[in-house]
């Protein structure tokens, strides 16, 4: 285990020296302390390494991560995993706003509850949130999944295009474009899969699928809002 | 007004109105029968105050010019001085801006990183990502970071020379983009993570932050991820030039880009294009004030665009404090968009050569704003590449031979001195006396 202290050392030899770390790298676990709420935490990396960070994170914590694990304890701030290629993120707290924007794959984890946008513009990442999430979330949400235990805010999935969205609680409203779908047998595979791998033990057959009616997808002045 | 009729008494000439003209007549009628605004590319068409407005004054008693094609008169210029490691150098002033694979066609995008190449500056991507057309041919390739992150990824950003940060754009300042669906091709839509054939919708915000404090933020990240090595420079549409140059600055730009209204999109409403944001001519002044009030000017540099054409438009823009230009659509005229050798296709999409621009249905005849593989074949990226760079050699050599008769050995010691205004209005804007005075309308110190 590498420790790294933010406070003493700064972010940019902390980012340059994850950075350094190559896919057979034997400093494969890392821990972070006194990260104090800086922004830019992690961002990024490229390696399949263990990154603890061992406090609450302000902006774009694991932005642009590929391979790597990053687990924060604590909470984080806005664009968590933003534009995340592949990897694993853990916020065991809450997330604030947009966590998981534009991710492209990987997992993010939010064990906590996430404010609002989270999952915007999500390019095929998937998205566990055990608690609740805010209003405008998975806004023009392309693809991947995004996985909600609790309630979900307004204009849930505006503007969706092919990303699934499950929820088991309530939802605020649905956005424009967002409809109720079936769930049939198929996606209640994916979303066993996905709770097992976000470590969340709520029943598949508790949650109702959300997704596009397909009605924006080619411009007609009718379907106009 | 009566008239004389040898036939029967007189009766009243027909006048057409100047409100209800022929051209706002049959966009009511079209707008009745479709129920559907225009969506077009390209930028501003109506006539605005613009470069022609403005003349060199040349050398004279007090001015001592440099000799024509021999003195030395350097076009070089350094972009991302401020904080990147690796700054910009390109040979000449005038840049290619961005525009996405998927607007233009993969050879398309390829002329344009030859053409620039050759002639010692960059090309900028476009929404839509990084081509490989595009990266392999330009030596100098700016990766544009934008509201819909298409084809945004880590290895790609690390890849680029530079950064830029589209905020807005000159054609629809606090607006999105749209690709309709005849041009997602199987590529196009893999890039975007779209299915093929829908209608794709660039958001008009950024995802993941709001107002130039977040802005600051983000930068930071980028500047995290690329190791500080790029420049990253901020786009603005030319709304509130003096504030957002400000705000950019504040962000942390290495370089403010500023696109006035007449800068060409891809697609978007007509009514957008035509009716927000204001002409470059308006926007250069004020961006270089806010620069010298935050003792930036040349420390952060300003590429400035919208209607830029030709050597003595470059040579303007330098006199009114920018670093250097881009060009879009008078590239895209010189790959060989536009050229009346297509007149009888353009005929049958019903518009003429010098005015198609229905960019966004992917018909273009000269295989430039198409994903169609029989009209992009067409077009010979090679050939492309060659007309540009003789374009943007051109260009350079005009704007030397401008500023070689003003006494300057280098096209950025151009300065406001060196220019007279033809109109009030073009005097006002870029804060340059009217011709054969020494006052324009709002200069300090006068009334009027």
């Amino acid at each position: 285990m590498q420790t790294f202290d933010l406070e003493a050392e700064g972010l940019r030899a902390l980012n340059e020296t994850l950075h350094a770390q190559a896919d057979n790298t034997n400093q494969t676990k890392w821990e972070i302390v006194n990260p104090r709420g800086s922004h830019a935490i992690a961002v990024g990396l490229d390696a399949p390494i263990e990154v603890n960070v061992k406090g609450s994170t302000g902006y774009y914590c694991a932005g642009m991560n590929q391979q790597a694990t990053v687990n924060v304890h604590g909470s984080a701030g806005p664009g968590v995993a933003e534009n995340m290629m592949s990897g694993t993120v853990v916020i065991e707290g809450d997330a604030s706003q947009y966590a998981g924007a534009t991710g492209h794959g990987g997992t993010l984890v939010i064990k906590g509850n996430a404010s609002s946008r989270c999952g915007i513009s999500m390019k095929g990442i998937d998205i566990v949130v055990h608690g609740n999430i805010g209003h405008m979330s998975a806004f023009m949400a392309q693809s991947g999944n995004l996985v909600v235990c609790g309630d979900a805010g307004d204009a849930l999935g505006d503007s969706i295009y092919e990303a699934r969205l499950f929820v088991r609680g309530s939802v605020k409203s649905l956005g424009a474009d967002c409809i109720e779908k079936e769930m049939r047998p198929e996606h209640l595979e994916i979303l066993t899969e996905l709770l097992e791998r976000g470590d969340c033990d709520a029943k598949p057959e508790e949650f109702k699928r959300y997704g596009s009616a397909r009605t924006l997808y080619n411009f007609n002045i009718d379907n106009a809002y | 007004m009566k008239d004389n009729n040898q036939d029967g008494p007189p009766r009243t000439t027909p006048i057409q109105s100047a409100t209800f003209s022929n051209p706002i007549n049959a966009e009511i009628r079209r707008a009745a029968a479709t129920g559907i605004y225009d969506i077009r590319g390209g930028g501003a068409k109506r006539k605005l105050p613009h470069f022609d407005d403005l003349l060199f004054l040349g050398a004279s008693m007090s001015r001592y010019p440099l000799e024509g094609y021999r003195e030395k008169c350097d076009t070089s210029v350094t972009l991302g001085t401020r904080f990147a490691k690796n700054p910009i150098h390109l040979d000449i002033p005038v840049t290619i801006a961005g525009m996405s694979f998927g607007a233009l066609s993969g050879p398309a995008k390829e002329a344009l990183g030859r053409g620039a190449t050759l002639a010692g500056t960059s090309t900028t991507t476009g929404d839509g990502g990084m081509t490989q057309e595009e990266r392999g041919h330009s030596n100098k390739l700016v990766y544009q970071y934008l509201p819909s992150r298409y084809g945004m990824n880590p290895n790609d950003l690390r890849k680029a020379d530079a950064i830029e940060v589209v905020v807005g754009q000159g054609a629809k300042p606090g607006g999105g983009g749209m690709l309709l669906g005849q041009k997602i091709s199987d590529r196009v839509a893999e890039m975007r993570n779209l299915p093929k054939g829908i209608d794709q919708r660039s958001a008009c915000r950024h995802p993941d932050w709001t107002g130039p404090d977040d802005l600051e933020i983000k930068i930071l990240e980028l500047r995290e991820i690329t190791g500080w090595k790029v420049p990253i420079y901020i786009k603005v549409g030319g709304a509130r030039p003096y504030f957002d140059t400000t705000l950019a600055v504040k962000a942390g730009a290495d370089v403010v880009v500023l696109d006035g209204m007449q800068g060409g999109t891809a697609a978007t409403q007509d009514v957008f294009i035509e009716h927000v944001g204001q002409p470059i001519l308006a926007c250069i002044r004020e961006a270089v004030r806010a620069l010298q009030d935050l003792d930036m000017h040349r420390e952060v540099q300003l590429i400035v665009s919208g209607g830029v054409r030709t050597g003595a438009d470059v040579a303007k823009c330098m006199a009114l404090g920018a670093d250097a230009v881009a060009i879009g659509t008078a590239a895209l005229i010189a790959l060989g968009d536009n050229d009346p050798r297509w007149e009888d296709e353009y005929q049958k999409l019903g518009t003429t050569a010098g005015a198609y621009d229905d960019w966004h249905e992917g018909q273009d005849p000269a295989g430039i704003t198409t994903q169609d593989p029989e009209l992009m074949a067409r077009f010979d990226p090679i050939e492309g590449g060659r007309r540009l760079n003789n374009y943007l050699k051109v260009m350079t050599l005009e704007a030397q031979t401008i500023a070689r008769a003003c006494g300057k050995n280098h096209l950025h010691n151009l300065e406001p001195e060196d220019l007279c205004a033809l109109t009030m209005e073009a005097a006002a804007m870029a804060k340059i006396p009217l011709a054969g005075t020494d006052w324009y309308p709002g200069k300090p110190g006068t009334s009027y």
